[in-house]
């Protein structure tokens, strides 16, 4: 199972249950900014429990940066409990949307690529095609880099999301 | 499964049932408080806030105390809090009001004091329109708290207030900020108590690991040099006194922090002081030669640890705090212990007592005759200032001899809290208040106000500066209207003292922007007050007295100590050149603290 490194600075995920109040994700963010904590991503959505949201935040950190970013999370009254999700025993998925300039002559080029990588063309006009595709971070990269070529008019790219694998829920370790 | 009250939950307050009645949002706020067991509040009413004022007025429990700025009402509530072991409470309007508490709430949180701070907020239906007096105090204040709440819901009122309380007292104690829309004041409501309060992500670890206790007590039985490092949360969690039965039994050491003094007592055999940059030689000693930290209660400040990585260099680390957050942090902890003083130091000392009957220990002499040898060779003192103006530390010295340790004292942010930290003899737990963490100069005068309404029977002491005072005075009107008589000791040395030290130090004796005027000119060749503080103390009907030559400083104390019926204010004329000694530089290693200029202790001595 792969696991994140203990030691040295690495991508870390943690997913955050917190009380879905007014201010919460303003205390979440602020509590990064504060302490010079670094976010490579932030996602926020509804949680399977009405009233909890649930963010995963990506991280640059070590093992004992990692802790106290935890330590400090968990001293917000609003935040219910947090995990690291490892990327071997977790599903982590981000969203793209890619507008990428397709006149005829290339039109075919792009859509083979779209097709190669599994994503989906969502738009078309005379000269551009937008292109939505799910997957980790690396095949993301990928799309974006074999897309480049043709020339990338827009990038509108989501935090990453993690799930861990296996029958058991967040919201059930944190009610037990 | 959101909203349940569990037995960690309890509520703060005397836990009256009160049958629900209808209310408006304003009363509800005052009912809670009377239920919460408040008895006194600082503060200034305004517009957001005024509804509240109403039903204020006709409260037969709560005591309100107008003060002359907001940041002298939650400065007075710190106080308060810091005295009495209760919530502080204070209360402002919305936008500058609430602005104006910002510097005491951060107070609060750097030094863990329970703080309530309620504020008005403008109606629900135009927050965010920048209307007037509008500001985003959840936003501004959220870094400086523990918690925040904004309420639009008259209905939330009870539980808000209930939750802040809880919130503010429990676990690591902290400032926490209720904003109340005027609209919420206004509306119609129900009013019960208790009640059912929430919190689900809120809960503090009580008691400690019961295999990290064993493993510190081995690690204790261990220890050739060890030392135990108090701090502030010893007195936090009112456990003074299971300390010392610990201390006792281990006979080990003992340093407490600046925020710490009088959680041991001064005068006890196991104290060799206060560490830090301005510690005394046998405190730094201790902690920089220890094998073994049995930190409790403490944070591993960088004025304690000076240059970090050289700190310490052959400690293990035992530390107990409340915070887990607190546990390396700053310093790997080798046994980390999460939880309540208040329950692990007499589960240290049992496990102590323990493993001491069934080991051999190390035999602690060696250490102590080092330790003796620091203390008796560099005592804390000071060298008669060469000007001929008094010494600031005699005075100091003299008003602890005078007043004793059932009085308190409280201390601005300079030099003057430095000498006061290290020349009055603090003997018990709530006797010492100061700006620790946040160094907030003007902390003294609203604060010793805020002590004095919560100990009414004690003396109460503001050991302020020429800098620092002027800050804050306007609240000797507050101290005189409502007959407060505190004693505001002014070591006046002219200029922002600590300041000017740093830039003799530092900065080839170039004073940039330190010369006050308070008492002398730049030049030291001419008396200039401005402003006059007998004048001002008499302005703010108070008695004024001054203190310019070394042969008055008893009478003038004396004096002092008989009034009891008005604030008294003594402007005690000093020398600017004395300095803070001991000192360890900013950014180098602790074993390079001087005890004067450029003259470092000799730690090994003959042996």
């Amino acid at each position: 199972m792969a696991t994140t490194p203990a030691y040295g600075v690495a991508r870390r995920t943690l997913s955050v249950l917190v009380e879905d109040v007014p201010g919460v994700l303003a205390k979440v963010a602020g509590l990064f900014a504060r302490r010079a904590f670094n976010i490579h991503s932030l996602a926020v959505g509804p949680s399977e429990i009405q009233g909890l949201s649930r963010i995963t935040v990506v991280v640059d950190a070590d093992a004992e940066l990692l802790e106290q970013i935890t330590k400090q999370l968990n001293k917000l009254i609003n935040v219910i409990k947090i995990i690291e999700l490892q990327p071997g025993n977790s599903v982590q998925r981000e969203h793209l949307l890619i507008k990428v300039k397709a006149d005829a002559a290339a039109r075919l080029q792009v859509t083979q690529a779209v097709e190669l990588f599994r994503a989906k063309i969502v738009d078309v006009s005379t000269d551009s095609l937008t292109v939505e595709a799910t997957g980790a971070a690396d095949k993301l990269d990928a799309l974006l880099s074999v897309l480049e070529p043709f020339g990338v008019r827009e990038i509108v790219r989501s935090g990453s999301l993690a799930i861990s694998r296996g029958a058991k829920s967040m919201t059930d370790k944190a009610f037990k | 499964m959101l909203t349940t009250t569990t037995a960690e939950t309890r509520l703060y307050g005397p836990g009256h049932i009160v049958a629900p009645e209808q209310v408006t949002g304003s009363q509800a706020i005052i009912r809670s408080l009377e239920e919460l067991g408040v008895t006194d509040v600082f503060g200034i009413p305004g517009g957001a806030i005024l509804p509240t004022y109403d039903p204020l007025m006709d409260s037969e429990k709560i005591n309100h105390i107008l003060v002359r700025h907001e940041q002298g009402a939650g400065h007075a509530a710190q106080g308060y809090a810091m005295v009495t072991g209760k919530v502080g409470v204070c209360v402002a309007t919305s936008g500058p009001g609430a602005t104006n508490l910002v510097t005491a709430i951060a107070d609060a949180h750097m030094d863990s004091v329970p703080l309530v701070a309620i504020t008005g907020q403008v109606n629900a239906a135009v927050i965010g329109t920048d209307a007037f007096q509008e500001a985003d105090i959840v936003g501004i204040s959220t870094p400086i708290t523990k918690h925040t709440f904004l309420v639009t819901d008259a209905d939330e009122i009870p539980r808000v207030m209930a939750e802040a309380f809880h919130i503010a007292s429990s676990g690591r104690p902290g400032p926490v900020l209720v904003d109340i829309t005027k609209s919420a004041q206004a509306a119609q409501t129900t009013f019960s108590w208790p009640p059912q309060i929430g919190l689900t992500g809120y809960k503090p670890t009580a008691k400690g690991h019961p295999k990290q206790i064993r493993e510190a007590a081995k690690l204790i039985a261990a220890s050739h040099r060890p030392v135990f490092y108090v701090g502030g949360g010893l007195i936090k969690a009112e456990a003074a006194e299971e300390f010392r039965t610990l201390a006792e039994q281990v006979g080990a050491p003992v340093v407490n922090t600046l925020m710490a003094r009088g959680a041991f007592p001064d005068s006890h055999r196991l104290n060799v002081g206060m560490p830090g940059m301005h510690g005394s030689v046998s405190a730094v000693a201790a902690l920089q030669q220890s094998d073994l930290l049995i930190t409790l209660g403490a944070r591993f400040d960088d004025r304690v640890t000076g240059q970090l990585d050289s700190f310490a260099p052959e400690a293990k680390v035992i530390h107990a705090d409340v915070d887990p957050a607190e546990i390396s942090k700053n310093r790997f902890a080798d046994v980390p212990i999460v939880g309540s003083l208040k329950s692990i130091i007499p589960e240290l000392t049992t496990a102590v007592q323990e493993v001491f009957a069934s080991t051999d220990r190390p035999d602690l002499n060696p250490w102590w005759t080092r330790l003796n040898r620091l203390v008796s060779t560099y005592p804390l003192g000071w060298t008669e200032p060469e000007d001929g103006a008094i010494a600031p530390q005699k005075v100091i010295q003299k008003i602890g001899a005078a007043s004793g340790p059932e009085a308190v004292y409280v201390a601005g942010v300079g030099q003057h809290q430095m000498w006061a930290a290290q020349f009055v003899g603090y003997e018990r737990p709530r006797q010492w208040l100061n700006s620790g963490g946040l160094g907030t100069m003007g902390y003294s005068v609203p604060a010793a106000m805020g002590a004095a309404v919560g100990n009414p029977e004690r003396t109460v002491w503001a050991i302020d500066g020429d800098g620092c005072f002027q800050m804050t005075n306007q609240e000797l009107a507050t101290c005189a209207i409502n007959n407060i008589p505190i004693k505001v000791a002014v070591i006046n040395n002219s200029s922002l003292g600590m300041v000017r030290q740093w830039q003799t130090l530092f900065y080839e004796s170039r004073y940039s922007n330190t010369d006050l005027n308070t008492a002398l000119n730049p030049s030291g060749e001419e008396v200039v007050r401005i402003p006059d503080f007998v004048k001002l103390a008499e302005a703010y009907g108070c008695v004024g007295l001054r203190c310019e030559r070394d042969e008055d400083i008893d009478s003038v104390i004396a004096q002092a100590l008989q009034i009891n019926d008005r604030p008294v204010v003594i402007d005690f004329v000093v020398s600017r050149d004395s300095m803070v000694w001991p000192m360890v530089p900013s950014g180098v290693s602790n074993s390079d603290i001087q005890v004067a200029r450029g003259l470092t202790p000799d730690f090994e001595g003959e042996e």
